[in-house]
């Protein structure tokens, strides 16, 4: 109870609870990642089940009877008759899915490479951070395809629909890791050659203990930015790979799957088949990366 | 005589850069006893940290340790490295660091703090290891010391904090201290209480310290035995109490002379010409011929006598003259 009402009274909880971009942000986040985690009991019909798929449904028109079933859908149907709003609920699963594991990954990778670029120094820093050099120069999504391109080159075809998912992480996380490893090896730098990780220099800490131990902690809050306004980032670098065909197969499509096969209906005028899965796509994407702007100013010590 | 805790002989740091070798430690020897207070003064690039740096192993590249040996309770450890390194300088080492603000990590309680230094020196268990640390922030004067041991580093004052920093070089109980200008962050009411926290608590324990600092008021304070550097070298060392009342060394003079004494009653101090040559600019004779007032030819073409840890007092040429 104490731990809970000393959160209450944080800075940290002051501002939030002063911030209204960042309650809607949070309040159109946790509806979004609510609703796609709780997807199968919410939705109402399971576009991946085809027993329960209609032919005679194709192209409803949103809030409308169909023609030849009076069955009313809220957000139409596409051409195989799936309900939009399921393929929306079950396609942000994906989404969300393939956009935490990539930031994770990159993360993970990111923090740990600048945290050694950045406390040993020498060689081994440049080398690393050269390598993170070069990779800037590439556009990331080019880095993503290039990756998606080695991948789907060496796995072997029947195995291609199920790791199109996991090289899609890997991808998204291979081309974002950069930007942790700059931004960790920066602040290692400044901690480094602060007197606490002196004295425990002094008293016999391993390196390795005194990285994880004294270190990773004071770096992690700007991490904790990044990784809000990279999520966002990935969603929609998930979405560009998908719309480009390269991403999430048709089998398990992702938001980005939905609006590509949506903009083929576009100019038939089928418009709901592709405005509503990138409205979500947009929401998404928007109130993510709202709240890791007020994140960043709320941790910024000099913005208080 | 008994074998000083710190004997450091002909100690030599060089940092090679692309024109020349400098040398910010050049042929200093010293020793410290047990108990006993050094006090190293000097101006700021004299060499000072640098030779506490050195004691410690913890040089940054490219300095390294050229020449000379470092020898603590009789073991050499200049040459020690890895592990072996590790052991010594943390168990036998303590450090004060100057800015308490940056000498903690500020996401540990200071109770984690401790007990972390105490728990890699010293074979207890955890509870053992915050008994420990509870009496040593007694020792050190924090009030309420149970209830404060969960507090974090930002919840204390500067002057608390360094308590926290005191306890935390004094609790794995080393034989040396080094304490690196620990009150110039510090306001003057402050400085006081840690200098003399630190005076205590080292002649009951019978811990060496090396105490750098620029303030002669402290070392006045403080400190048993003086050392004074100037441009990486030995310029005088003795007895604080004849260092400071009848300094053998002309720079030592002048440093005497421009400290503001109440007493005195002088409305100008007298300065030392000039300012410390840049290491890349040092003259062949005395480093500090060219600012002093009693320089001679010998003084501006032969190199310096070297300081040995006991013999004579100051490095200078004219030194017995200079003092009357």
């Amino acid at each position: 109870m104490e731990a809970l009402s000393r959160a209450w009274r944080s800075d940290f909880s002051w501002s939030f609870r002063h911030s209204p971009v960042a309650i809607i942000s949070l309040g159109v986040v946790l509806l979004l990642v609510l609703s796609a985690l709780l997807a199968p009991w919410v939705a109402p019909h399971n576009p991946f089940d085809p027993a329960s798929l209609n032919l005679m449904n194709g192209f409803t028109r949103p809030m409308e009877p169909n023609a030849f079933t009076q069955e009313i859908f809220w957000l139409g149907t596409d051409d195989q008759g799936r309900d939009v709003f399921s393929t929306i609920l079950y396609g942000m699963r994906i989404s969300l899915f393939v956009g935490f594991t990539a930031v994770l990954f990159a993360l993970i990778l990111g923090v740990t490479l600048g945290l050694i670029a950045g406390y040993a120094g020498g060689w081994t820093e440049t080398t690393i951070m050269r390598v993170a050099d070069v990779q800037l120069t590439f556009p990331a999504i080019l880095v993503a395809m290039l990756i998606f391109g080695i991948a789907k080159g060496i796995t072997p075809v029947d195995m291609r629909d199920e790791m199109a998912i996991w090289v899609l992480i890997i991808a998204i996380g291979l081309s974002d890791w950069v930007q942790f490893a700059r931004v960790v090896r920066g602040a290692t730098l400044v901690e480094k050659n602060k007197e606490y990780v002196q004295a425990a220099r002094l008293i016999g800490r391993k390196p390795g203990a005194i990285m994880l131990r004294h270190i990773l902690p004071n770096v992690m809050s700007p991490v904790l930015v990044i990784a809000t306004i990279s999520l966002a980032l990935a969603i929609i670098a998930e979405a560009t790979l998908s719309f480009l065909g390269v991403g999430a197969p048709p089998t398990q499509p992702s938001l980005g799957t939905l609006i590509r096969i949506g903009q083929g209906y576009l100019f038939s005028g089928e418009w709901w088949i592709i405005l509503f899965p990138a409205i979500t796509l947009l929401a998404l994407a928007l109130s993510v990366n709202l709240l890791g702007d007020w994140l960043r100013d709320a941790l910024n010590p000099k913005l208080r | 005589m008994v074998e000083p805790v710190l004997s450091v002989r002909g100690l030599t740091v060089e940092i090679p850069t692309r024109h020349s070798v400098l040398r910010p430690v050049d042929t200093v020897s010293f020793d410290i006893a047990a108990g006993e207070i050094l006090g190293v003064v000097g101006e700021s690039g004299a060499g000072k940290s640098m030779t506490g740096n050195a004691v410690i192993g913890l040089l940054d590249r490219p300095a390294h340790i050229a020449g000379g040996e470092i020898w603590l309770n009789g073991e050499r450890i200049d040459q020690l490295k890895g592990d072996a390194l590790r052991q010594v300088r943390g168990k036998h080492i303590g450090m004060v660091f100057q800015d308490p603000l940056t000498s903690l990590n500020p996401l540990l309680t200071i109770g984690q703090q401790l007990v972390e230094t105490i728990q890699v020196h010293l074979d207890v268990s955890g509870a053992e290891a915050k008994n420990r640390a509870v009496n040593s922030l007694n020792e050190v004067g924090i009030p309420a010391a149970a209830e404060r041991i969960d507090a974090y580093p930002h919840q204390f004052s500067g002057g608390m904090r360094q308590r926290v920093v005191i306890a935390l070089a004094l609790c794995a109980e080393p034989s040396l201290i080094i304490a690196d200008e620990p009150t110039t962050a510090l306001d003057v009411s402050v400085q006081a209480q840690i200098i003399a926290l630190l005076k205590r608590l080292c002649h009951e324990r019978g811990t060496a310290v090396m105490l750098i600092t620029h303030d002669m008021g402290v070392i006045a304070e403080a400190a048993d035995r003086v050392a004074v550097m100037y441009a990486g070298r030995m310029a005088e060392l003795g007895p604080a109490r004849e260092v400071l009342t009848k300094p053998a060394h002309p720079y030592t003079v002048g440093l005497m002379g421009s400290t503001p004494l109440a007493s005195a009653g002088k409305e100008r101090l007298n300065q030392i010409e000039g300012s410390m040559p840049r290491l890349d600019e040092l003259q062949p004779g005395c480093a500090f011929s060219p600012r002093c007032p009693y320089a001679q030819h010998k003084c501006r073409i032969e190199p310096r006598p070297t300081l040995e840890a006991h013999e004579g007092r100051a490095a200078c040429w004219l030194a017995g003259e200079v003092a009357e």
